[in-house]
């Protein structure tokens, strides 16, 4: 190689804020190249992709529509993924708290009680807490991989949905189709803007922002947490308790995915459908790694995985564009990102003899930057 | 080029606001400019099936237009919250017309619809209108009815498989009336089906088809998407039909027809509509008689005689002298649900979730 | 049943669980040197397409398996390059994979849906298929059947019986002993990752040009993800993946077969069963903490740190 990596003698801070910016711009000179490629004005399809749709108040609204969701799912894998527990169910997690919190929304067809709502919203995050319970369970007291069981647990909670809305929740009134009766007004969650869709989950997001910055920095169970991730030892030493805090990175993270499945339900949604999440859980897998598990990072990364979403169906309506891209772009970025994120701990050096790579220190891991090298020798 | 600064004109519209937008949708009827037609498709265009037949439908009005038409199309938008956005994104970008094609679509239809009073809306397969929205649909069951009566003179095993998605009225519809069609000519055969549980996944449906014939069937009808039954039929040498479009390109020997929508006509009459300002909102049911459905091509091993006979029944139902549910219509147990003299109504057809009589097997609830 | 039934059944068994065999052996070999990959799903789609656009265009249904395998290949370097040479999280590039693979899949082959293609056909092999039973189960598939048979036998002993795969088992179990006594873990799980991408690649070929010869979008539907379940199912053991495999094939073909006998099911209760049979057979093999060594690649989705 004519380059060479070399260790850096401290994780460049610059660096960490600097990766995503240069996986964005990246992204951005990829794209325009595919633009050109493709016959299209670079320029505008830019425009149109990244900036056309927050160009008004509305489209912000929609914006916040589509990140609230994504948003509480990352944070509560930013919990996790820092202290090593590997929950890939945010998917099935927030289906199950929108089937739950649904069925219980379903309770109230006939009712306008006050008590009506918060009862739905405790439902759901109740039951994606329930949902991430079992990988919780299996996990401290049977040994079990979480990433397996978390996956498997996705398409369950899938298919109980898919069954419901098929079977005992359809609508008896909607001619046998797969989707539940209408919610009422006493169980949709209120809007905050009225000629728009932002309702009051955008603001449950923002809330559990700032209680996991809380959690994470400011409390001793976010530092245990952190420890647990850097180093299982050392937390064993350290006499922390590390089934406690697996379960609590669970179960909490779980229960802002069931919050964000039956704020979507409850929400924009407005019933319950077989289709309740374009994989948002999963979304919010790359969402929680762009942001670096860090909640600052996770909000402005969910707002730019929403706006890719959003983006996609615009050139789509705008220029002619297959869907495709919308997926093309979010791979890329991830790629771009993780690539970029080896700068923190390792800069570019002209290779005076071919040398070897060396390892990080496991203060970059805590950077959330997750970046540990291996060796190349040759 | 023209169409560059069109979205260039569109970009100041949206920056402008919706009331700026609708102002501009106005002026480009008046202006004689293109008329702007959207499209909301549920799948990918390149699905080969239900979606592939909308877009075929959109590219037929742009040839027959020309340039009194503009359309755009969103593929893969995803009937939980996106479609709301997606279908007002469309409405705000100055479309007069937005077709929304899946099921899904139905609530969040309207209420964008609600939001645009003055922007029209075609929602296929639904059941909920408003006076800006339309819903349309073809009555396919006329056409797997005509596919019945072929496999009922050609059936030598009387057990014709059908390969079912999800059981919805709709697929009920088709299995009920493919079987009126197949007993009508044949009554000691039955039909046997199959749910894969999904709309498209090809290895599935084809596996499904195999399952069918070692079980005895001869002749293969699916309610799914991809031509996977066909080229199951086509390897084990036994009939089958297509659904959606002809699919005999994946097995000529074994495609028999298949019924298929025809949307282009529908599409195109409901644009001139509002190029000439006399679009209304109604439901479209159309069948044979209109062109919305249709048979492909009859395959050259169906007898004279059966091709005759189908074309005589054909032209009854467009006549209005046949209905595929006319009484006395029984189900499973034999009891009689429409009697004699009478034509199931359009209502009962839309939520029918029981099998006529000749299906074998129960009905997943 | 009949016997004709039965032995249908089984032989389409055999065929349903092909793409399932290919993809998680490739994922069973990546994952005993201690590499997650979650990027089956997005390898099998190019490999689909690609196999698919090379096959129609050359004319060549092999050409067309060679490209498919070498569409997965480059997808697999792809995350060899992100995730080991720069030691990014396995679970995240996987994902990225994935969601990368079906874009591109899809913006690649949409001038070529709806295209028909004669596919791979079947071959009896001579003597073998007149066997009785056996013969018509095992030996009258298309050609890439065989040949899962063959990579079978071929990663079966790799693994258990050659040197090789000794060193790859070493490499998953413990990096840094590996790495003590000489072994090169980088090249290792390097060519580990690659031989998933061609395998994945392979199952996507046999999707688009011998099972359902066309090219959709999606048109794996979920068959990768399945894979990677079946990996743990069969607890890391080439042996159990085939049989694990043939189980899900079986499972799928009897389920279709019941419907058609007049039992009414529910499919979607149904189709928890394969997911639910998982984690409990996952549970019973790792609830005992020194039996789990036996099996699951200790070092699985960590990434290796020479100095530790």
């Amino acid at each position: 190689m004519i380059f060479k990596l070399e260790r850096r003698v401290d994780d460049s801070r610059w660096m960490a804020y600097l990766s995503p910016i240069l996986a964005g711009a990246l992204t951005l000179i990829t794209g325009s190249i595919l633009f050109w490629a493709l016959d299209k004005d670079p320029l505008q399809t830019l425009y149109t992709f990244f900036i056309a749709p927050v160009s008004d108040l509305y489209g912000w609204t929609e914006l916040g529509v589509k990140a609230a969701p994504i948003m509480l799912c990352a944070l509560g894998l930013a919990v996790c993924y820092r202290g090593k527990v590997w929950n890939i169910g945010a998917e099935g997690q927030l289906l199950f708290g929108a089937l739950v919190g649904g069925a219980v929304a379903l309770q109230f067809l006939e009712s306008d009680s006050a008590f009506a709502l918060p009862l739905v919203l405790l439902a759901g995050a109740l039951a994606g807490m329930a949902w991430a319970a079992i990988p919780a369970l299996l996990k401290t007291h049977f040994n079990t991989n979480e990433i397996l069981t978390t996956i498997m647990l996705n398409y369950i909670a899938l298919n109980l949905l898919l069954f419901s809305v098929h079977g005992p929740l359809k609508d008896p009134g909607g001619f046998n189709f797969p989707e539940s009766a209408l919610f009422t007004e006493a169980v949709t969650l209120p809007l905050l803007l009225e000629d728009s869709r932002m309702h009051i989950g955008i603001l449950f997001a923002l809330f559990a922002l700032v209680a996991v910055w809380v959690l994470l920095s400011k409390t001793f169970v976010g530092f245990q947490i952190k420890v647990l991730g850097l180093d299982t030892r050392a937390a064993h030493f350290a006499g922390f308790k590390e089934r406690r805090l697996v379960w609590l990175a669970l179960l909490l993270s779980g229960a802002l995915a069931g919050l964000a499945g039956v704020c979507e339900v409850s929400g924009p949604i407005g019933q319950l459908v077989p289709q309740v999440s374009p994989g948002y859980g999963y979304a919010a897998i790359i969402v929680a790694f762009l942001g670096r598990l860090h909640p600052v990072g996770i909000l402005l990364s969910s707002m730019l995985m929403a706006l890719i979403y959003i983006g996609g169906e615009l050139v789509q309506i705008e220029l002619n564009l297959p869907l495709a891209l919308t997926g093309l772009f979010q791979g890329m970025l991830l790629f771009f990102l993780l690539a970029c994120d080896v700068l923190i701990v390792y800069r570019i050096r002209l290779n005076p003899r071919f040398s070897t790579m060396r390892k990080p220190s496991p203060e970059a891991l805590v950077n959330g930057a997750d970046a540990k090298l291996s060796t190349h020798s040759q | 080029m023209k169409q560059e600064k069109k979205s260039l004109a569109q970009r100041f519209a949206k920056a402008a606001g919706v009331a700026l937008a609708l102002f501009m949708s106005a002026q480009s009827v008046t202006a004689a400019e293109p008329v702007k037609v959207g499209f909301v498709y549920v799948g990918p265009t390149g699905d080969a099936g239900w979606t592939y037949s909308h877009d075929k439908a959109r590219k037929y009005v742009e040839e027959q237009l020309g340039d009194k038409v503009k359309t755009t199309y969103v593929e893969s938008v995803a009937e939980g919250a996106d479609a709301e956005r997606v279908i007002r994104q469309l409405a705000k970008s100055g479309n007069d017309l937005i077709f929304t094609t899946s099921f899904g679509y139905m609530n969040p239809t309207l209420k964008v619809a609600k939001q645009f009073p003055k922007v029209k809306f075609e929602h296929a397969s639904g059941y909920k209108r408003a006076k800006n929205v339309g819903t349309y649909f073809d009555r396919i069951y006329e056409g797997r009815y005509l596919t019945g009566v072929i496999a009922g003179k050609m059936t030598k095993s009387n057990v014709i498989g059908y390969v079912g998605s999800f059981p919805i009225p709709e697929v009920v519809r088709g299995i009920d009336a493919f079987t009126q069609g197949l007993r009508s000519v044949n009554p000691k055969a039955v039909v046997k089906v199959v749910w894969v549980s999904s709309w498209y996944d090809p290895a599935k449906e084809r596996e499904a088809a195999e399952t069918l014939i070692l079980q005895g069937a001869d002749i293969i009808n699916q309610h799914t998407d991809s031509p996977g039954p066909i080229q199951a039929a086509q390897a084990k040498g036994v009939y089958a039909f297509g659904y959606h479009s002809d699919m005999s390109l994946y097995g000529k020997d074994a495609h028999l027809t298949a019924a298929t929508h025809n949307w282009g006509p529908v599409y195109l009459d409901k644009v001139k509509s509002v190029i000439d300002g006399n679009w209304t909102s109604t439901d479209f049911w159309g069948g044979l008689a209109t062109g919305a459905t249709a048979l492909a091509p009859l395959n050259s091993a169906i007898p004279e005689d059966v091709v005759k006979l189908v074309e005589e029944r054909k032209q009854a139902i467009i006549e209005g002298k046949l209905h595929p549910f006319q009484g006395p219509v029984k189900d499973q147990t034999g009891a009689i649900k429409v009697p004699a003299g009478q034509v199931m109504s359009d209502e009962d057809m839309l939520s029918l979730n029981w099998y006529v009589e000749g299906v074998e097997g129960e009905l997943p609830k | 049943m009949d016997y004709d039934l039965i032995v249908n059944i089984l032989y389409a068994t055999v065929r349903t669980g092909t793409p399932l065999i290919l993809v998680a052996l490739g994922e069973l070999v990546c994952e005993k040197s201690g590499v997650l990959n979650l990027g089956q799903e997005g390898m099998m789609l190019m490999g689909a397409v690609i196999g698919f656009i090379a096959a129609l265009e050359t004319g060549n249904l092999w050409l067309g398996v060679t490209f498919a395998m070498t569409a997965g290949l480059l997808m697999s370097l792809l995350f060899g390059f992100i995730s080991l040479n720069l030691s990014a999280n396995q679970v995240a590039t996987g994902l990225a994979l994935t969601i990368f693979g079906a874009g591109l899949s899809a913006f690649v082959g949409s001038d070529y849906v709806g295209t028909p293609l004669e596919g791979i056909q079947p071959w009896h092999i001579p003597l073998l298929s007149d066997i009785p039973f056996v013969g018509r189960i095992l030996f009258s598939h298309d050609p890439l059947v065989y040949l899962s048979f063959g990579l079978f036998v071929g990663v079966y002993l790799f693994l258990n019986r050659s040197h090789a795969g000794l060193a790859l088992k070493a490499v998953g179990e413990s990096p840094q002993s590996a790495k003590a006594t000489g072994l090169p873990v980088f090249k290792i799980r390097y060519l580990a990752v690659m031989f998933g991408g061609a395998m994945a690649g392979l199952a996507g070929a046999y999707l688009s040009l011998a099972y359902t010869p066309l090219w959709a979008e999606n048109m794996t539907a979920g068959r990768g993800w399945i894979a990677l379940a079946l990996v743990v199912f069969a607890s890391w053991k080439a042996e159990r993946v085939l049989l694990g495999a043939y189980l899900f094939g079986a499972f799928s073909i009897m389920h279709l077969v019941a419907q058609g006998l007049g039992f009414s099911v529910s499919p979607n209760l149904l189709a928890i069963m394969p997911y639910l049979a998982t984690i409990v057979v996952l549970v019973m093999l790792s609830s005992d903490k020194a039996r789990v060594k036996l099996y699951a690649p200790v070092s699985l989705g960590k990434p290796f740190h020479p100095a530790d």
